[in-house]
């Protein structure tokens, strides 16, 4: 033991990187999670990009496919938050919350750890879905540091989704309930967006909605960065969503994981 | 009692927790001598998993007081937690990770240096027969190499207190013996330790001492010895040859015992506790041609724990996981 020799400080940064190689272990060793979690995104692209795409009306001067992108990405990570919540959940029922909860570590690693990781996951399925855009016709406009800004907020996007992913994970403790519980919420607000189609066309409450969720603001300045047209104020409005988002769900997960009993 | 003077290693006094409706925990005292092994034994739901759970941080109580190592489980549980290990029923390791993997990383949770925690690592895994299995992932584990992993984890820091809930709960026979083999090993290093089981050969083998708890409290403390002879000397046990003849056996047993009658359906067995059994068997035969019953076997033992249960409990210990806590 050398508890003493280390600051608090140094100990939950340990901690918390002991938990993310633990975590990022897991993403060569179990395959199937990366390809799942590409196969919903790649099926939307393909849904969009040749059955509904063609029925959708744009601004003139944008393809439809780089419109559809900005809106794919998002989804994707998005939808990447079901694997926080799972992992989460299937660590309490195996029991291993118990044990981590029962050693003397920070109260946030286990958390910082799943979530630090599904973020270098995320990262590995949006860059495959960018080669899968590709070849389906998406031409990315925008300079380097622009795309770079995007992917950026894309990230951060997906980090902060994982952070509820996590809160919901250890509050229903089951990875069935984990993955209805997380359509409730993400198919809502991301069919309630720009992700897939304007929101000009939408009756003016659910309108009003779309124009004002974070969401929207992300897509639409993810698009901006990737297209090369202007961001506009979606950029700054996107990011104190994220930074807002964060803070309430990281309290909460951190609370709820204090709680957390094995469901046995 | 127990040591003379020095502080329990483990001591609960009037603990209390309720779950909705549900009293877990109803007034629970427990003490542990350090160095010594105590176990835990009562029916499924009576609250030896929420003590366990209540010991090790993980679950706080609404009432009384628990302390390990003289730190108090709620107002200390940072530092009790240094002092602790815990294996659970559920065999809690990383499957995705190796044998290894685990070891090291609960290791370095309980903050040893990296360089201790692979050493005690290797020294783990070659002790628990795992050496060959140590860069296997843990999922091509078998159910006892879980459980031994499992076991390994909670000792890497070499924690004066152990934990163990339900350590052989669904091992095959062979796999349990090998589980008792590590867990007298550490009897024998002198860790202090608390098992709960609802196999009475298992606390008969193991523990020094034997707390019974029933729906949450405490109803006998002692070693196996003092538990049964608190049951009375001698017991009678008569197996019938026809399942058909047994309400009937039973009736006839019971004026000669100086308690109730057990009827084993399976075992086609009635037994109950009588003191100076061998002489009373003489008559107990005589009224079981009488009545026309049959007899297979006959014996009069020395009660088991099975006994000590039944007669403090009014009820059988049963197996099966331990309800929701």
């Amino acid at each position: 033991m050398n508890a003493e020799r280390h600051g608090w400080l140094y100990w939950q940064i340990s901690d918390a990187a002991v938990l993310t190689v633990r975590a990022l272990r897991h993403i060569p060793r179990n395959p199937a999670v990366l390809v799942f979690s590409t196969i919903q995104p790649v099926m939307f692209v393909v849904l969009f990009r040749y059955v509904l795409g063609g029925a959708i009306k744009l601004p003139p001067g944008v393809s439809y496919v780089n419109f559809l992108m900005a809106g794919v990405f998002v989804n994707t990570v998005a939808f990447g938050s079901f694997t926080t919540g799972v992992g989460l959940a299937e660590d309490l029922q195996k029991g291993l919350i118990d044990r981590f909860r029962s050693l003397p570590m920070s109260r946030a690693a286990v958390l910082i750890g799943r979530t630090l990781s599904d973020l270098v996951r995320n990262f590995f399925t949006g860059a495959i879905m960018f080669g899968v855009g590709v070849i389906v016709g998406f031409n990315p406009q925008g300079g380097a540091l622009e795309v770079l800004a995007g992917v950026g907020l894309l990230l951060l996007l997906g980090f902060v989704f994982s952070w509820i992913g996590a809160t919901i994970g250890l509050a229903v403790k089951n990875v069935e309930a984990v993955q209805s519980a997380g359509l409730i919420w993400i198919f809502p607000l991301i069919f309630a967006s720009s992700a897939f189609v304007p929101t000009s066309t939408m009756p003016a409450g659910l309108r009003a909605f779309a124009n004002n969720q974070p969401i929207t603001h992300v897509v639409d300045a993810v698009r901006g960065w990737f297209l090369g047209t202007p961001v506009g104020s979606h950029a700054w409005i996107s990011i104190v969503w994220c930074l807002g988002i964060l803070v309430v769900f990281v309290a909460l997960a951190v609370r709820v994981y204090r709680r957390a009993a094995a469901s046995s | 009692m127990t040591s003379e003077g020095t502080r329990p290693a483990i001591l609960a006094e009037g603990l209390v927790k309720r779950f909705g409706k549900t009293v877990a925990l109803d007034g629970l005292d427990l003490e542990v001598a350090a160095g010594t092994v105590l176990g835990l034994l009562g029916p499924n739901g009576a609250g030896k998993t929420t003590a366990v759970r209540i010991f090790t941080t993980l679950l706080e109580p609404d009432a009384g007081h628990a302390e390990v190592a003289g730190l108090d489980c709620v107002r200390d549980a940072n530092r009790l937690r240094g002092q602790i290990g815990l294996a659970g029923q559920y065999a809690a390791v990383d499957e995705l990770l190796t044998g290894r993997e685990n070891l090291v990383m609960v290791g370095r949770l309980y903050r040893m240096s990296r360089a201790d925690a692979r050493a005690r690592a290797r020294e783990l895994l070659d002790q628990f027969g795992l050496a060959d299995a140590a860069n296997r992932t843990a999922k091509t584990y078998s159910g006892g190499m879980r459980r031994r992993l499992d076991l390994a984890a909670s000792l890497i820091a070499t924690p004066p207190v152990l934990f163990l809930d339900e350590p052989t709960t669904g091992l095959d026979p062979r796999s349990r013996l090998a589980m008792w083999d590590r867990i007298s090993a550490l009897r024998a290093q002198g860790v202090t330790l608390l098992m709960t089981t609802q196999y009475l050969e298992e606390a008969d083998y193991l523990a020094d001492r034997i707390a019974v708890i029933d729906r949450g409290r405490t109803i006998a403390v002692g070693t196996a010895d003092e538990l049964k002879r608190q049951v009375g000397g001698e017991r009678i046990e008569l197996t019938l040859a026809r399942e058909s003849d047994l309400a009937l056996a039973g009736r006839t047993l019971e004026p000669h015992l100086d308690g109730p009658v057990r009827v084993e359906d399976d075992a086609r067995r009635v037994s109950g506790a009588a003191a100076e059994g061998a002489r009373r068997m003489t008559e107990v035969v005589r009224d079981f041609d009488a009545a026309g019953l049959r007899i297979d076997d006959l014996a009069v033992r020395r009660p088991t724990l099975d006994d000590v249960f039944l007669s403090l409990t009014g009820h059988v210990a049963e197996e099966g996981e331990e309800a929701a806590a």
